[in-house]
């Protein structure tokens, strides 16, 4: 069989109707391939070939029935080990669940699953999604498929190595804070955060839930938008979840982009590094001659955002993670009271990052403290909102940077948390927005390293977003 | 802005969550730092700005209410809502002894 690595999900059905290969040999080749593999990145917590073979077996059922196969039909896909898997272990690279295995499945998994994905694996992650590189998953970090020495970002670090690798075609990820771009960046691969509500959160195990999104991994552009549209949508499961309908984006992101104005926020070019800024220039200047029209424009709250970020993400993951009691979820410390079993399952079984931001959560949140931080950094929520909705008045979508730098060297932030936080400064602002953003491949430093072009668009608008992204690529972004 | 081992104490307490003695060194540094740099936000004036509490919801208030009526997908029996307890017995969670007699 072909090397399943260089694929597009267009080109791996056409050999599936043409029945050059069936389903099932696509699922045995991608599982032995991503076996092989593995040890190179430590990408994958766990492989779920049962969970593959039926799935392909119903689509090689299908098909010979002369049916209609499903949107991701025969399409191998990992997904990051915080969205819930019946019957597959789901341990949000927790030491807290290592033995957890769900009684249901995500509704995004769920979708996969209908539209015919051959779901191989769960991602290796940073532990209950909190961190930018990877590093804090109590299974060992994530390798960068690009430079082994070098972080894959994080949280979703495993969903982008695997898809950069080859042993996966897409995958899903969770973004709270830059979660899936700044690795797909890192790794470069697309990677897209959908609007607030777009894809439904049920059974994603929460972490701070005003922020949490669910969305794709993907080579191309294509790829991306075919895996949101078959996950994306009302869910009566997820009150969130929004009722506005899901654009045919394959057909929408075709549509030409001559005349598209594009708006470059200026705070996002101060203090990144030259390569990075020199970039995104070249990216811009490919829109540019495809008939975009660019002005720059102005994001002033944005030096508040990491703080806001921060405090809000904190305050929910504190309250999100009150529920690891050693009661209902697998890992317990013994003690003689209630009490005591309690704090010494979290002590015994959190990470230190999780411990950190439970910490700072609990801290904000408490009495006398609740409205200098909580309540204030919900009003400056506000105006970061409000920063993009009076930018995106004037513009059809926002170009900037994903990350200041490319993928560091694995260590190089771990002792300062201050300093990973702020590698998060270009993210998190469009997760306090609730708003559509993506990355997308734009070229890659002198020493090889990928650095991601981030496009901003409106609520629901994805389809802007991707009919920008998809011309940038068919005009053969940076080289 | 300080932050004390006491401090940290205090708040470990509220969050049921036990620290070894250089956790609690490691986190009273390192809660200082961010604290510190999340004080900038003072530097705003807010007083006329409403909390964002909700991210967006385009739809009438009650738009997520449904029938009362059992749901299949969502059906949980005691046997697998257990099966990820760290003890349980006679279709219950176990927990240590909190009521002595």
């Amino acid at each position: 069989m072909e090397n399943l690595g260089n694929l597009t999900i267009a080109q791996l059905q056409q050999g599936l109707r043409s029945k050059k290969f069936s389903a099932v040999e696509i699922a045995r080749e991608a599982l032995r391939f991503a076996e092989a593999e593995n040890p190179k990145t430590n990408g994958y917590l766990s492989f779920s070939p049962e969970l593959a073979e039926v799935a392909a077996s119903i689509v090689d059922a299908k098909i010979a029935r002369g049916e209609e196969p499903g949107l991701l039909a025969g399409v191998p896909i990992a997904v990051k080990d915080v969205l819930s898997t019946k019957g597959v272990r789901t341990t949000c690279a927790s030491r807290l669940l290592e033995n957890y295995v769900p009684a249901y499945d995500a509704t995004a998994v769920d979708r996969l699953k209908s539209a015919g994905a051959l779901i191989i694996g769960k991602a290796n992650c940073d532990e209950f999604a909190m961190g930018s590189s990877n590093e804090n998953s109590a299974f060992g970090p994530v390798r960068n498929p690009v430079a082994l020495d070098r972080v894959p970002g994080g949280s979703s670090g495993g969903s982008a190595a695997v898809v950069a690798q080859g042993t996966a075609i897409a995958s899903l990820g969770s973004d709270t804070g830059g979660s899936i771009r700044q690795p797909a960046s890192f790794c470069g691969v697309v990677g897209v955060t959908p609007t607030y509500g777009r894809v439904s959160r049920y059974g994603l195990v929460a972490f701070a839930s005003s922020l949490d999104h669910v969305g794709p991994f993907a080579r191309n552009v294509s790829d991306a938008a075919l895996v949101l549209e078959a996950i994306a949508g009302r869910d009566e499961l997820d009150a969130t979840s929004a009722f506005a309908p899901v654009d045919d984006y394959q057909a929408e992101m075709r549509k030409p982009v001559a005349g598209m104005k594009i708006g470059i926020p200026k705070e996002y070019f101060e203090g990144l590094e030259a390569e990075t800024g020199d970039k995104i220039h070249a990216g811009l200047d490919v829109l540019r001659k495809l008939g975009c029209e660019i002005k720059e424009v102005s994001l002033p709250h944005t030096p508040y955002a990491i703080s806001c970020y921060y405090i809000i993400c904190t305050a929910e993951a504190s309250s999100n993670l009150a529920r690891y009691d050693g009661v209902r979820y697998t890992a317990r410390a013994e003690a003689a009271t209630l009490t005591d079993m309690y704090a010494k399952t979290r002590g015994e079984f959190f990470g230190t990052e999780c411990k950190r931001r439970i910490m700072l959560g609990t801290y904000v949140l408490s009495h006398g403290y609740y409205d200098a931080f909580y309540l204030k950094a919900q009003k400056v929520r506000t105006l970061i909102a409000g920063d993009f909705s009076n930018a995106l008045k004037d513009v059809d979508a926002l170009v900037a940077p994903v990350s200041p730098f490319p993928a560091f060297k694995l260590g190089e932030k771990m002792a300062d948390p201050m300093q990973m936080y702020l590698s998060d400064i270009y993210t998190i602002t469009g997760d306090l927005a609730g708003i559509p953003c993506m990355s997308v491949p734009c070229g890659k430093t002198a020493e090889g390293l990928p650095v991601g072009m981030q496009i901003f668009s409106g609520h629901f608008k994805e389809s802007t977003m991707f009919r920008l992204a998809y011309a940038f690529e068919q005009a053969g972004g940076v080289a | 802005m300080q932050f004390s081992k006491e401090d940290v104490r205090k708040v470990a307490k509220l969050a049921n969550l036990e620290l070894t003695d250089s956790e609690v060194e490691r986190m009273a540094h390192d809660m200082a730092e961010v604290l510190t740099h999340m004080e900038q936000l003072s530097a705003l004036d807010t007083s006329s700005v409403q909390p964002m509490a909700q991210v967006l919801f385009e739809a009438p208030a009650t738009a997520s209410l449904r029938e009362d009526v059992v749901r299949d997908r969502t059906l949980l029996g005691t046997e697998e809502a257990l099966r990820n307890s760290a003890l349980s017995g006679a279709g219950h969670f176990k927990v240590p002894r909190v009521i002595e007699r």
